[in-house]
């Protein structure tokens, strides 16, 4: 083996008393990708920040090229040749691309900014590891992949020799995903040493040269890519057999749940989100909306919600018949509307509130959490309904006096999905199911969801994960720029069929 | 345990103001043990130290209540001091026009008018707020202006007793009086001016804690100021709850004038309140926004108030300005509270101690 272009030995970390990384060892090779995979609160982000300084470990040792080195800040990282682009990028959005990518290493003397210098040597970058884009585009015109090729460029410019990416696919569209891998393979031509945090094990296959994985603050595997499987990975971060593919018998369709007809949904400023949409969800079925996120799916799930003013609606929408497009969250609620909602900390949850206060939000008002009274809660009616949904679905802590945000995402999905279940919907809305959710809790949501519309529950499903989507989904609806563009049958289209039809393509 | 770390941080501010408080009775020329011994003795003493702190206290029990109110439901009312004003004088009001009637009547009229001066005035800002947007810190300020010159156009030009220089009204009706401790707790004497309110203010703390923790429109109230977003997914109408906790915390802050007009002076005495209203979002901030911690820091500040008068009068140079300083540095200890816990939390003072 060559000299390692960055080690670690025996990193240490632990927040608070609790052991985030228990010893971690890991050497990076020149022109390697190196995939690091794991669970959420394996221990990846805590590692990533200690690579690139922006924490510094407990114990443990770092080299890069041999020599030991401690980072203070993130500066002295990216000085050695470390950089790091992180899931939601640091772009000032009304600066250009270029002043973006010379922010805080500008070039010129202490006053003058000289920008032309930075273009050329950006273009020059651009062409080197084939990045086009425009120097003089503003960032808030340009496409999320076009913003990501930014900030490659910006950590590019500051003669990056290791690359940390974390999650940068979740952005993309699967068109944008093979352009992005193409980058990284150019990248890795160039000799640069990238390596991508994900918890997506097709592209764990799909780009690395080597996996590495965490579970539980340690690294349980190191393995060629070559040498290994799916299966065999996800066994190595869940700890046991987990099943990859959604098992579920055929739809037994019944009668229109939700019709959907002509609706339009604008924003405050007048620009249509939604665009004259019509659809059904029939009782027993999933209707999964496949499309790359921003066009138009939030919009339209907080319409059927009943989370958009009335005045910025324009159609019809009906459940079992009854027409309720003027209807309040609330009403909807009472009529058997459950919603999971894509953003469970905006929507979803009270981070602040305890586990028990979560579990009741939207029946908060009614028995049989409110005593005989209708005025005081009840607490012990409360406390029953917690205990049931935390047994059922199985989330940890079960401590239901901890606030929401003690919870690990996956935790806190289980606490909303059981208290929506809880409902009994008609309909279920539900958004983006398992984004950030360990592949442990990924199966038991995905079952969840199918005993759900096996028991005659309508579901509409919206997920920009297209494997999950496919996977779950009964028929399934493309939508683009807020019309829907397509409808296909899950088992017989294609990836790059719906791919295609995402992002507006025939 | 939980309860020792809520209080943890009011008492390290409250420790730490006394620290650099008596730092600078050193540089003015004073000894900081002489002055803080007559500060605590005056405040503490039998009857009369005690009786005044808890009067003093009343006031800043209801508006810290009011602040921290709105302050759940994610509303900064800066506007107490307003509310409490309009408040006042509509309870003189009723018991100077109504003065006739029996206490039976006259008592619950003045209460009402009390609740619903300062409701109207709380819920002003809320309704612009859920209506059109606009922010209540900027309205509430506005509307104290307005309900400071309001009241003092109508005690000057209406309701003062022709020829009286001092700006203050005529007398309510006996009915309205209430009664002063003095008159309930034998051995208490009556010249001191706690009265009733005083217990009217605990039972507003009791009030508000059931309110808030207990019934389903509070849970409302604060899951709205908690995270809105989520609020309206759950089927609550933010518009409403802001509406609802501006027009709670507008009558808690008028609860002010039962304390002063009815219980005190028996008339609306113009500029009564020494900032009752702003003080009362130190109240709320030092009690960590809870009940039980607002009737703690108000009867801190009233200890404040109450010895600072003697330390005035005690000392060659300490002035009652040592009681604003105090005030301060233990408000700035508590806004500084950020930079010890929570996200920037840069010391990891309390990091360690929370496991």
């Amino acid at each position: 083996m060559s000299q390692a272009l960055l080690e670690c030995a025996d990193i240490q970390k632990s927040f608070g008393g609790v052991p985030v990384l228990k010893g971690i060892t890991l050497d990076l090779q020149p022109g390697t990708v190196t995939a690091l995979a794991g669970e959420n609160g394996a221990g990846k982000s805590t590692l990533m920040k200690i690579l690139y300084g922006m924490q510094a470990p407990d114990e443990g040792v770092m080299k890069v090229f041999g020599n030991e080195v401690h980072f203070a800040k993130p500066t002295d990282a990216i000085a050695l040749g470390i950089g790091m682009v992180h899931q939601h990028f640091m772009l000032v959005s009304t600066m250009t691309v270029a002043e973006n990518i010379v922010l805080g290493a500008e070039p010129g003397s202490e006053v003058a900014l000289d920008l032309n210098k930075a273009s050329t040597n950006i273009r020059k970058l651009s062409e080197e590891f084939k990045l086009a884009v425009n120097p003089h585009a503003v960032i808030e015109h340009l496409s999320v992949g076009q913003q990501q090729r930014v900030e490659l460029l910006k950590a590019l410019y500051r003669q990056a020799r290791v690359l940390i990416l974390d999650e940068p696919t979740a952005v993309l569209t699967p068109q944008e995903v093979d352009e992005f891998f193409a980058i990284l393979r150019g990248m890795r031509q160039q000799g640069k040493t990238v390596v991508i945090i994900t918890h997506k094990l097709s592209e764990v296959l799909a780009i690395s040269d080597e996996v590495t994985v965490m579970r539980d603050g340690r690294v349980v595997g190191q393995v060629a890519t070559k040498d290994t499987n799916a299966a065999e990975l996800a066994r190595m971060m869940v700890g046991r057999e987990v099943l990859l593919r959604v098992e579920k018998p055929d739809a037994d369709v019944g009668t229109t749940g939700l019709l959907v007809k002509n609706l339009s949904v604008s924003t405050s400023d007048g620009s249509k989100r939604v665009n004259g949409v019509s659809f059904e969800v029939r009782k027993g079925e999933i209707l999964g909306i496949a499309g790359v996120e921003g066009n138009g799916q939030t919009e339209l799930i907080e319409a059927l919600a009943g989370l958009v003013t009335p005045a910025h609606l324009t159609g019809e929408i009906r459940l079992e018949g009854r027409d309720i497009t003027r209807v309040d969250a609330r009403s909807r609620r009472e009529l058997g509307i459950a919603h999971i909602p894509e953003d469970r900390h905006r929507r979803g949850l009270l981070l602040d509130f305890s586990l028990a206060e979560n579990s009741i939000l939207g029946v908060h008002y009614r028995k049989p959490v409110v005593s005989t009274a209708g005025i005081f809660l009840d607490n012990q009616a409360i406390r029953k309904r917690a205990a049931q949904i935390i047994e059922d679905f199985d989330v940890r802590p079960t401590n239901q006096e901890l606030p929401a945000r003690a919870l690990s995402g996956g935790n806190q999905q289980k606490l909303i999905i059981g208290r929506e279940f809880d409902l009994r919907p008609k309909l279920l809305l539900v958004s983006q199911p398992t984004r950030g959710v360990d592949i442990g809790a990924i199966e038991f949501i995905h079952r969840k969801l199918v005993a759900l519309r096996d028991e005659g529950c309508a579901v509409l499903l919206v997920s920009a994960e297209l494997e999950e989507v496919t996977a779950l989904a009964d028929r399934l609806l493309i939508i683009h720029e807020g019309r829907i563009v397509g409808d296909v049958d899950p088992k017989v289209a294609t990836i790059e069929e719906i791919g295609l039809l995402m992002t507006g393509g025939h | 345990m939980k309860l020792l770390r809520e209080l943890l941080f009011p008492l390290i501010a409250v420790i730490a103001a006394f620290i650099v408080g008596g730092i600078l009775i050193l540089i003015i020329g004073d000894d900081p043990i002489v002055a803080y011994k007559l500060l605590i003795g005056s405040a503490l003493s039998w009857p009369d130290g005690i009786g005044y702190t808890l009067f003093y206290a009343t006031p800043l029990i209801f508006t810290g209540l009011a602040v921290l109110v709105a302050l759940r439901c994610g509303l900064l009312n800066i506007g107490a001091e307003g509310q409490l004003y309009v408040a006042a004088f509509a309870t003189a009001w009723v018991g100077i026009t109504f003065a006739h009637l029996s206490a039976w009547l006259l008592l619950p009229l003045c209460f009402l008018a009390a609740i619903v001066a300062g409701g109207v005035w709380g819920a002003i800002p809320g309704v612009l707020k859920a209506r059109f947007g606009s922010h209540e810190v900027i309205n509430t300020i506005m509307l104290n202006f307005i309900a400071v010159a309001l009241v003092s156009y109508f005690t000057q030009y209406h309701y003062k007793t022709p020829g009286d220089p001092i700006m203050q009204t005529t007398e309510i009706g006996g009915g309205a009086h209430i009664a002063r401790i003095g008159k309930i707790l034998p051995g208490f004497p009556e010249r001191i001016p706690l009265n009733l309110a005083f217990i009217l203010a605990l039972v507003c703390c009791v009030l508000v804690y059931l309110f808030l923790w207990r019934t389903k429109w509070g849970y409302e109230l604060r899951a709205t100021g908690s995270n809105p977003t989520a609020a309206e997914y759950g089927g609550i109408s933010i518009r409403k709850q802001i509406i609802i906790a501006m027009t709670i915390s507008g009558s808690l802050a008028g609860l002010v004038g039962i304390n002063e007009v009815l219980g005190y002076r028996y008339r609306y005495y113009d500029g009564f309140s020494s900032s009752y209203g702003f003080t009362g979002i130190a109240v709320a901030l030092l009690g960590r926004n809870h009940p039980v911690g607002v009737l703690l820091s108000a009867i801190l500040f009233g200890m404040l108030i109450r010895g600072g008068i003697f330390v005035d009068a005690f000392t060659n140079n300490v002035t009652k300005d040592l009681v604003d300083v105090l005030q301060g540095v233990v408000i700035l200890f508590v806004a500084a509270e950020a930079l010890f816990r929570g996200p920037f939390g840069r010391f990891g003072l309390l990091k360690r101690s929370k496991v």
